[in-house]
């Protein structure tokens, strides 16, 4: 067994929220670069040169990628093995999250459904737990904006449907959605389980580094028609035309109910942002 | 690309009426931040027949609601916002003179025709570059609403700031023929 002092999540939680916000990954700098490269439209191309030197300007710590600091989405994957200690596990994640968003200058966006009274801290966090083999902690912070969430669905489709539905379900919500979303996107598929279980799966599905093929080689296929059909659509980015709406199409799947066929389309942004860390 | 037009707020007819969908756009002077939360106040004021905070009139209002600002600096990350959410809203500040609107996405074709017949224009802001476009804003000043936070209205001082054409006063649509454009038929 292995002692953690929740007080370490906290501080890890605070450093990930600043992180994400501020240092665009890797892989999604990548794809933007590449995608720039592959626009055919003018328009398109001076939007993803903008968002390139945005990038490099968040990097040097002017001001967040972008206002829309996020909804903070935590996936916690824990060691059977590990015991945390010095207060509730739950609250330290709190913490942490209302020391990043203070610290690092970042927008808080959490509000009252109805009387829309921002909650201050930017609390409370999305938090996915999940308990897994060993004696480590692997924490994703995936800061998510509201313009691409609300751009993103769960429907109940028929088995008749079959993959030839869910793949059209897929196409006609990114072209309703638009230049709302902020394109280029990354489109989150998640067919599998229940009503709930879709929408994590199409959410864990943003997780994946862009562009990186499901394992399974049916899947991966379906992926990249999924995202050649969406890039004919002509959106381009920021909606304003052009031939890179998608820079990528990630599709997770489970088994279903044999009277369902739940799917889920989760859209981020071109900021698609996310950091980790074990300890 | 078309050559860039350099425009000093508050705006006019003239102004307006040369602007086409797709034109890029720099604009210099002050603008007015407000989203959602603020809109839903200025129409209630407007109906209780109270002031707005500002008088619209030739004015631009900026969908956004900026990070906080980093010391020494006068705003935080400011890209806009999606504009839809204000369609409600739009047509009432646009024939009282508001002369444009910065957002991102579509807005709604009652918008759109308002843009033609009081002369209007919807600009777009590139969205998720909100350190850079923050760079152009020189000046922020919470003027109203400040309880709202993020979404309090904000009286900006913007340089050169970069916007294109959207909805243009003479029914143009930068989203209609761009992706027109660029769309491949199955």
């Amino acid at each position: 067994m292995r002692v953690i002092d929740v007080s370490e999540i906290t501080e890890a939680i605070a450093k990930l929220c600043i992180e994400a916000n501020y240092n665009l990954p890797d892989d999604v700098y990548e794809a933007l670069k590449e995608a720039y490269e592959k626009e055919k439209s003018p328009v398109g191309k001076a939007v993803l040169s903008m968002i390139l030197e945005n990038a490099e300007l968040a990097k040097q710590g002017i001001a967040p990628i972008c206002q829309d600091c996020g909804l903070a989405v935590i996936f916690m994957e824990i060691g059977q093995d590990v015991h945390f200690t010095g207060g509730s596990l739950k609250e330290a994640i709190y913490e942490g999250v209302r020391k990043g968003y203070k610290e690092g200058y970042l927008r808080k966006s959490t509000c009252h459904p109805f009387t829309r009274a921002n909650v201050g801290d930017n609390t409370p966090p999305v938090i996915h737990y999940d308990i897994v083999p060993g004696d480590k902690v692997r924490i994703v912070v995936a800061p998510k904006g509201g313009g691409s969430e609300n751009m993103s669905m769960v429907t109940m489709l028929k088995p008749a449907d079959g993959l030839e539905g869910v793949i059209e379900t897929v196409v006609n919500r990114v072209k309703e959605a638009g230049g709302n979303p902020c394109p280029p996107i990354i489109v989150g598929v998640g067919v599998g389980g229940t009503f709930e279980r879709s929408a994590f799966l199409a959410k864990k599905a943003l997780l994946r580094p862009v562009g990186k093929p499901n394992p399974d080689v049916e899947l991966a296929k379906v992926e990249k028609e999924i995202l050649e059909r969406i890039n004919k659509l002509g959106i381009g980015p920021m909606g304003w035309g052009g031939t890179v709406t998608a820079l990528a199409v990630h599709f997770e799947m489970e088994p279903v109910h044999i009277a369902s066929l739940p799917c889920a389309i989760n859209i981020n942004c071109h900021v698609a942002r996310h950091k980790e860390i074990i300890i | 690309m078309s050559e860039v037009i350099r425009l000093t707020t508050p705006l006019t007819d003239e102004d307006i009426l040369k602007l086409k969908a797709g034109d890029n756009v720099l604009i210099t002077g002050v603008i007015y931040t407000g989203r959602d939360a603020a809109h839903k106040r200025m129409i209630e004021a407007l109906e209780k027949g109270e002031e707005l905070p500002f008088d619209v009139k030739g004015q631009v209002i900026y969908y956004v609601g900026p990070s906080p600002a980093r010391p020494g600096r006068p705003v935080g990350a400011a890209g806009p916002t999606t504009s839809y959410r204000m369609n409600p809203y739009a047509p009432k500040l646009i024939a009282l003179g508001l002369k444009g609107m910065i957002g991102k996405g579509k807005m709604s074709d009652e918008v759109k025709e308002c843009c033609q017949k009081y002369k209007a224009v919807y600009f777009g802001a590139v969205g998720g570059c909100g350190a850079l476009l923050s760079q152009r804003i020189k000046k922020a000043e919470v003027i109203a609403y400040e309880d709202l936070g993020p979404e309090a209205v904000r009286r900006l001082e913007v340089e050169d700031f970069p916007v294109i054409v959207v909805y243009d006063a003479h029914g143009g649509d930068l989203e209609e023929m761009g992706v027109k454009q660029y769309r491949v038929e199955e």
